[in-house]
């Protein structure tokens, strides 16, 4: 259990039996008076704001979350499937909980799948990825007319700058927290 | 808005400054010990304790016996702990300037917090106005005053005694009135319900009122002050209540006080206040955090 001197931005607690993450906080206590715990909170399932405001004394539950370590195998439709290598439970996510993760999916890819209790709710991708160049325009060594950066897209489908010299068919790394290229895989 | 260092070397002049109208205006400084024994009973303020002693949560106790012992004017610039008190206007250690003034009430100590704050803009060359947060605050004088339940009359959807029986002061004040306040330029909020102030002369006219005030400025709350109690036999039944209050909370309990209780009786009538030094630093740097205008945040240790 928590108490009110734990609370901060980015604590996650239960209410009602749903998981919620405190998005934003702020103490207050008036004069002589009591302290206030004043809390937005965000449910970790359905993304629906709360405003709480907590007392000294007051406690909570943490909330029952769970990351557990999984490999992406493959997506049907708008439904992304994950296997837990240690008792080779599958899990599904939709869509709308990968997000922008899905541009970075490789079969095989170890994640972090965050459960609530049993429920699958969310993905945490390693921070970098490789991912192999499937379009890119060729590039004339020498050719200044291209600029410093040209659009490519890589093997999930996902489409970003990278430096002019890279083509198609070679590896790339991908900073998965900003989608932005960092560097060239060197074989 | 000026930079940490900035706010600093401000701050350095305000607290020279302060020194200065106390020392013009004939106050004996003082210094009084930070690790006493027994700490004022207070429902809502805990102590941090070391070592069997705790430190001081304010250094009331201590000079209201000097008081006692004959002084008329002192005054204190000191550190004062209070533990689990941490946010954007709150540093479990921070600064607190406090005076005392004997044969004065707390109307007369109103004009006096204003005339010393004044004084400090007046040498900070700020001029009569002063931009805090995006708002003009005049400081001319005379600040505005007005009591507690009118301020709930005014800005609360709940009534005074509404909001007591239902144990919501604190919350109407944080929600409701204090953003309302923010905009009326200094204001002294005075006339506090008796049970709110546990050190304090009640009227006379009005026993379930406590002559007790708070300055706000722009939405800050700088200062409490009260017309002090001077009866000892009152003064310890109102501990014992507080006393009682942690425990019911399930709180640490401090000892009585039984020196102070002691001394009290030959305490003379007076008018004391505490201010809070960063937050006047705050309001002349405009600055919206405590953070800004002290040199180490508890964190950056």
């Amino acid at each position: 259990m928590y108490n009110s001197s734990n609370l901060k931005k980015g604590l996650k607690i239960q209410i009602d039996n749903e998981p919620y993450i405190i998005v934003d906080f702020q103490f207050s206590k008036p004069g002589k008076g009591q302290s206030l715990y004043r809390c937005k909170l965000k449910n970790m399932i359905n993304g629906t704001i709360l405003d709480r405001t907590y007392r000294s004394g007051d406690s909570f539950e943490k909330a029952n979350l769970e990351e557990r370590k999984m490999q992406y195998l493959y997506n049907q439709d708008n439904e992304y499937y994950f296997m837990d290598q240690q008792n080779y439970e599958q899990v599904m996510l939709t869509d709308d909980r990968i997000g922008d993760s899905k541009n970075f999916l490789i079969d095989n890819l170890e994640v972090d799948i965050l459960l609530f209790d049993i429920t699958p709710i969310g993905i945490t991708l390693p921070n970098f990825v490789n991912l192999e160049v499937t379009k890119a325009e060729p590039w004339a060594k020498g050719d200044s007319a291209t600029g410093d950066s040209k659009p490519i897209t890589v093997e999930t489908g996902y489409e970003l700058r990278v430096p002019p010299f890279i083509e198609e068919g070679i590896k790339i790394t991908i900073d998965t927290r900003t989608g932005e290229y960092v560097t060239r895989v060197k074989e | 808005m000026a930079s940490r260092e900035t706010n600093i070397r401000l701050r350095s002049r305000i607290i020279r400054y302060i020194r200065d109208f106390f020392y013009e205006h004939e106050y004996l400084e003082v210094e009084t010990p930070c690790l006493i024994p027994a700490p004022a009973p207070e429902a809502h303020i805990d102590a941090i304790k070391v070592d069997g002693l705790f430190l001081h949560t304010s250094p009331e106790l201590c000079m209201k016996r000097l008081l006692c012992s004959g002084h008329s004017r002192i005054f204190q610039i000191c550190r004062c702990f209070r533990n689990d008190e941490r946010g954007e206007l709150h540093l479990p250690e921070f600064t607190i300037l406090e005076w005392y003034h004997a044969d004065i009430n707390y109307s007369k100590l109103m004009n006096e917090c204003q005339e010393m704050i004044q004084s400090v803009a007046h040498r900070l060359e700020k001029g009569e106005t002063i931009n805090y947060q995006g708002m003009e605050i005049d400081l001319k004088g005379p600040w505005q005053r007005i009591s507690v339940k009118r301020a709930f009359e005014k800005y609360s959807t709940l009534s005074l005694q509404d909001a007591l029986d239902s144990n919501r002061f604190d919350e109407v004040m944080v929600e409701q009135i204090e953003p309302r306040l923010r905009k009326t330029g200094p204001v002294f909020l005075y006339d506090y319900p008796a049970q709110l102030a546990a050190l304090s002369r009640l009227k006379h006219n009005d026993p379930t009122l406590a002559e007790r005030f708070e300055l706000y400025i722009g939405g800050l709350e700088l200062a409490n002050a009260f017309s002090e109690l001077t009866d000892p036999d009152e003064q310890a039944r109102r501990f014992r209540k507080e006393i009682q209050d942690r425990e019911c909370a399930g709180k640490t309990l401090y000892p009585l006080p039984e020196k102070f209780i002691r001394d009290l009786g030959n305490m003379p009538d007076a008018a004391g206040i505490a201010l809070g030094v960063d937050r006047l630093v705050m309001l002349f740097t405009d600055t919206a955090r405590i953070d800004d205008v002290v040199c180490f945040t508890p964190e950056e240790l």
